[in-house]
C-alpha cells in the first residue's frame, strides 16, 4: 500500500467515524459547536481522501485537445448567411404585417410590466409632513409629556407627537441647552432625529460642542446654529420644530418642521 | 451495469460521442483556474442552508411578543421575522450552525469572486473570444451583492434595518424616478410591512433563479469556448494542455468542494457571525454605533462617508448627496468593467483572438489599471468602518475621514503610475531572472567547483 492509498483509507474512515458523530451530536440535543465540528472533520477527511486520490493513486496523465469548435469554418459561414437570406426573402413579402407584429409584441410587452404599478402607492406629500401639528404635545416614547423642570441642562431625549408615538418621520430629538441660548423656551430646542443625509437616526449628542451626529456617516449638525452642518456628507440642515411652553409647564408643537424632514428627494425643492 | 445504462442513453439521445469527449476533456493544471469553482461551490452551499434557513424563517413584520430561549429580550414586542431569526439561532436543532455556515458562505462567495475577477483580469483572460463570460462574471458579481445584502437585511434586526433605511434613502436620491422606485421598492414610505416579505422573495428566489442561470451560462461558454492557459512547453494559441476531467482533474474539483465545506463549517462552528440577539429588533428611532454592513457593501457605505455634501437643486427638485457616491460612482465603476475587453481592445488596437494567457507585467497598462481600481476599492472599504478605527488610532472621526478622502483621490494614481513603471522595468528585462541553482562540489585535486542542478 503506498503512501496515497494509506491516507485515503484513513480519511475515509475519519469521514465515516465524523458523520456517525455529527448523528450522535444532532441526537443529543445539537450543540452547534459540536454539530459544526463533526462536519468540519467530515469535510475535511473527503476533501484529503479526494487529494491523496488524485495526487498519490491516480495515473499522472496529460491530454491535449485541439481548438477547431470556433470560428466555422467558411463554408458554414456562407450556408448560414443564405438561409439567412432566404428568411429575410420569405418574410419580406409581409413588410406591413410584420410591422404591426412588431407594434403589437411591444404592446403586449408593455401592457404585461404595467402591473407593477400595484406595488406600491402614487407618492403623495407623505414626505413633505410629519404628525407633529400646531399644539401637539411633546411626549417621550413612553406617552409621558415633557414638563419643563424634567430635563437637566445638557440632555437629551427622543420625543414624538402625541398621538404618533413610534412615527418614523416624525421622531424628534429634544434637548436641554443653559437658559440663556434659548430664553423663549428656558433652554428646550427640537430636532427633527431623522439624518437629511441617509435616514438614520441623529442619535449622538456631543454636549460640550453642542453638536448633533449621526453615526451611520458621520454628520454633524450645530444645534445653536439651527441644525446647519458642521461637516460630514449631509447636504441640508436637520430641521429645527417650533415648540412653546404652555402656561402649566408642559412643550407643545408650534406647528409642523417648516421643512421636509429625512433623506433629500427629486420632488423636494 | 454503468456500460447498459449509457448504451440506454445512447439509444435515446446519442450521447456516446460526447460522454467519451467530455471524460478526456483537458482542464489545464494551474491552481489559479481553480478559484472560479470556490464561487461554484459556495453558491450550491448557500442554496442547500438557504434551503434549510427558508423552512424555518417567517418573512414577516407581524408584531409578537417574544417569549424563547433568549431570556433578555424575554417580553420583547419584535417583528415576526427577528422572532422566527431568534428561533433558528436558539431552538431549531442544528439551526444557528446552518445560520452560521449560510453567512459565512456569503461572504467567502463574493471574497471568490473578487478574486476569481482578479485572476481573469490580470491575465488578460477576458479578451476576445471570451468578453460575454466577462460580462456574464460582472453581472455575477453585481447579483451577489444583491443577494447578500437582501439577505442580511431580512431578519429585521437593529442593524439590518438600519441598512435598509440607507438603501432607502439611495433609492430616494436618484433623480426624477426615485421617490417612485422607493414607493414601488416598499409599498409605501420606509419602513413599510411589505419589505420583508419582498426581500424573501427576491433572497430566495428571484436573486437565486438569475444567479443559478448565468452560473450555468458561464460554465457552458468555459465548456464550448475551452480553457485559456499560461505558455508553456507545448502549449499554443490552437491547443489546450491538461489533466483529462476525469478522474484526474475531477479529484482535484472534489477535493476544493470539500475544503471549502470544511472552512465554511469551521468558521460557523467557532466564529460568531451577525449576532442578531445582540442587536436587538429594529426600531425605526434607535441605531447602534459603530455600526458596519457586511464586508463587501464596505465600499459603498464607506463612499457615503466620503461623499462630498453637494446636492443640486434645478428648477425646484433636488439631486441630493447620495447619489454621486451611492448611484453614480458604482454606476460608473460598473460600466468600466463591463467595458474593460473592449476599452482594452480599442487602447491597444488588438481585436484578434487570445488564448494563451498573459503574466502582470507583461501588459503594464492593464496592471497598472487594475492596481489603481483595487486601491480605490481598498480606500472606500476602510472608509466604510472609519468610525472603528477612530477608536483604535485615538483620532476623531472627521480627521479619519478626512485621510480616506485624500487616500482615495492620491493612492489610486500614485499605484498606477508606480506600478506602470515597474511593470515597463520588468517587461524590458524579462521579468525577475531566477539565477540557476548550483551546488558545490570537491573535485578529484581538492578544490571546489560548481554544479549546476537542473
Amino acid at each position: 500500500m503506498n503512501a496515497g492509498t494509506r491516507v485515503a483509507f484513513v480519511s475515509l474512515t475519519v469521514a465515516i467515524v465524523a458523520s456517525a458523530g455529527f448523528i450522535a451530536a444532532y441526537a443529543t440535543g445539537g450543540s452547534h459547536v459540536d454539530e459544526g465540528i463533526a462536519l468540519t472533520a467530515a469535510c475535511a477527511a473527503f476533501a484529503t481522501a479526494a487529494l491523496a486520490w488524485g495526487s498519490g493513486i491516480l495515473p499522472r496523465e496529460q491530454v491535449t485537445d485541439i481548438r477547431s469548435d470556433y470560428p466555422s469554418a467558411p463554408p458554414m459561414r456562407l450556408d448560414e448567411t443564405a438561409e439567412v437570406a432566404r428568411v429575410q426573402h420569405d418574410l419580406s413579402r409581409s413588410g406591413a404585417l410584420l410591422r404591426l407584429l412588431y407594434a403589437a409584441l411591444g404592446l403586449f410587452g408593455l401592457a404585461l410590466i404595467v402591473p407593477l404599478r400595484s406595488l406600491g402607492p402614487s407618492i403623495d406629500g407623505t414626505l413633505f409632513h410629519t404628525k407633529w401639528r400646531k399644539g401637539s404635545r411633546v411626549v417621550r416614547e413612553d406617552g409621558s409629556a415633557v414638563r419643563i423642570s424634567d430635563l437637566n441642562v445638557n440632555s437629551v431625549v427622543t420625543v414624538f407627537p402625541q398621538g404618533a408615538i413610534g412615527d418614523p418621520r416624525s421622531q424628534a430629538v429634544l434637548i436641554r441647552l443653559p437658559g440663556d441660548l434659548e430664553p423663549a423656551t428656558q433652554g428646550y430646542i427640537v430636532y427633527s432625529k431623522v439624518c437629511t443625509h441617509a435616514g438614520c437616526p441623529v442619535a449622538l449628542y456631543r454636549a460640550a460642542a453642542r453638536e448633533l451626529m449621526c453615526p451611520c456617516h458621520q454628520s454633524v449638525f450645530n444645534v445653536l446654529a439651527n441644525g446647519a452642518v458642521v461637516s460630514g456628507p449631509a447636504d441640508a440642515p436637520l430641521p429645527r420644530l417650533p415648540i412653546v411652553l404652555t402656561g402649566d409647564g408642559y412643550l407643545v408643537a408650534a406647528g409642523d418642521f417648516p421643512e421636509p424632514v429625512g433623506p433629500g428627494f427629486w420632488e423636494r425643492s | 451495469m454503468i456500460e447498459r445504462l449509457l448504451r440506454w442513453v445512447d439509444d435515446r439521445v446519442g450521447s456516446a460521442h460526447f460522454v467519451s469527449h467530455a471524460l478526456r476533456k483537458a482542464f489545464p493544471d494551474h491552481w489559479s483556474f481553480m478559484l472560479g469553482e470556490i464561487n461554484a461551490y459556495a453558491f450550491l452551499i448557500l442554496v442547500v442552508t438557504g434551503t434549510f434557513l427558508a423552512l424555518f424563517f417567517r418573512p414577516s413584520s407581524q408584531p409578537v411578543v417574544y417569549h424563547g430561549p433568549y431570556t433578555l429580550l424575554d417580553g420583547v414586542t419584535v417583528s415576526e421575522a427577528y422572532a422566527s431569526a431568534l428561533a433558528i439561532s436558539f431552538t431549531v436543532n442544528g439551526g444557528l450552525l446552518v445560520r452560521q455556515i449560510h453567512h459565512w458562505t456569503a461572504l467567502v462567495f463574493v471574497a471568490g469572486i473578487i478574486v476569481h475577477m482578479g485572476r481573469i483580469f490580470f491575465t488578460g483572460a477576458f479578451r476576445k473570444p471570451r468578453e460575454i463570460n466577462w460580462v456574464i462574471g460582472v453581472m455575477l458579481f453585481v447579483l451577489a451583492l444583491l443577494a447578500g445584502f437582501t439577505g442580511y437585511s431580512m431578519p429585521d434586526d437593529l442593524l439590518s434595518g438600519t441598512g435598509l433605511r440607507i438603501f432607502d434613502s439611495v433609492v430616494l436620491s436618484i433623480p426624477v424616478v426615485g421617490t417612485w422606485m422607493s414607493s414601488l421598492l416598499l409599498d409605501g414610505t420606509f419602513p413599510s410591512h411589505a419589505m420583508i416579505p419582498r426581500l424573501f422573495v427576491t433572497h430566495v428566489f428571484l436573486l437565486p433563479a438569475a444567479i443559478a442561470a448565468l452560473i450555468g451560462l458561464h460554465l457552458a461558454l468555459v465548456w464550448r469556448q475551452k480553457h485559456t492557459q499560461f505558455p508553456g512547453p507545448g502549449h499554443t494559441e490552437d491547443n489546450v494542455v491538461g489533466s483529462p476531467l476525469f478522474p484526474q482533474y475531477a479529484a482535484k474539483s472534489i477535493a476544493l468542494m470539500f475544503a471549502v465545506t470544511a472552512v465554511v463549517c469551521a468558521l460557523g462552528a467557532f466564529v460568531q457571525i451577525n449576532p442578531i440577539w445582540i442587536w436587538g429588533p429594529y426600531n425605526a428611532w434607535q441605531v447602534a454605533s459603530p455600526a458596519q454592513p457586511d464586508w463587501y457593501i464596505g465600499w459603498i457605505e464607506g463612499a457615503l462617508r466620503l461623499g462630498p455634501p453637494w446636492a443640486l437643486h434645478l428648477w425646484g427638485h433636488t439631486i441630493p448627496s447620495p447619489f454621486w457616491p451611492a448611484v453614480l460612482l458604482p454606476a460608473l465603476l460598473f460600466s468600466l468593467l463591463l467595458c474593460w475587453p473592449w476599452v482594452e481592445a480599442a487602447l491597444r488596437r488588438d481585436r484578434s483572438s487570445h488564448h494563451l494567457l498573459e503574466v502582470p507585467r507583461s501588459v503594464p497598462l492593464r496592471t497598472a489599471f487594475g492596481v489603481a481600481l483595487a486601491l480605490f476599492g481598498l480606500g472606500l472599504t476602510l472608509a466604510g468602518s472609519s468610525d472603528v478605527q477612530a477608536r483604535y488610532v485615538h483620532r476623531s472621526i472627521t480627521a479619519i475621514t478626512e485621510f480616506y478622502r485624500w487616500f482615495c483621490v492620491i493612492a489610486p494614481p500614485f499605484g498606477f503610475v508606480v506600478t506602470y513603471f515597474v511593470t515597463s522595468e520588468l517587461r524590458a528585462s524579462g521579468g525577475v531572472q531566477k539565477s540557476p541553482r548550483v551546488r558545490l562540489r570537491k573535485n578529484a585535486r581538492g578544490g571546489f567547483e560548481e554544479e549546476t542542478i537542473p
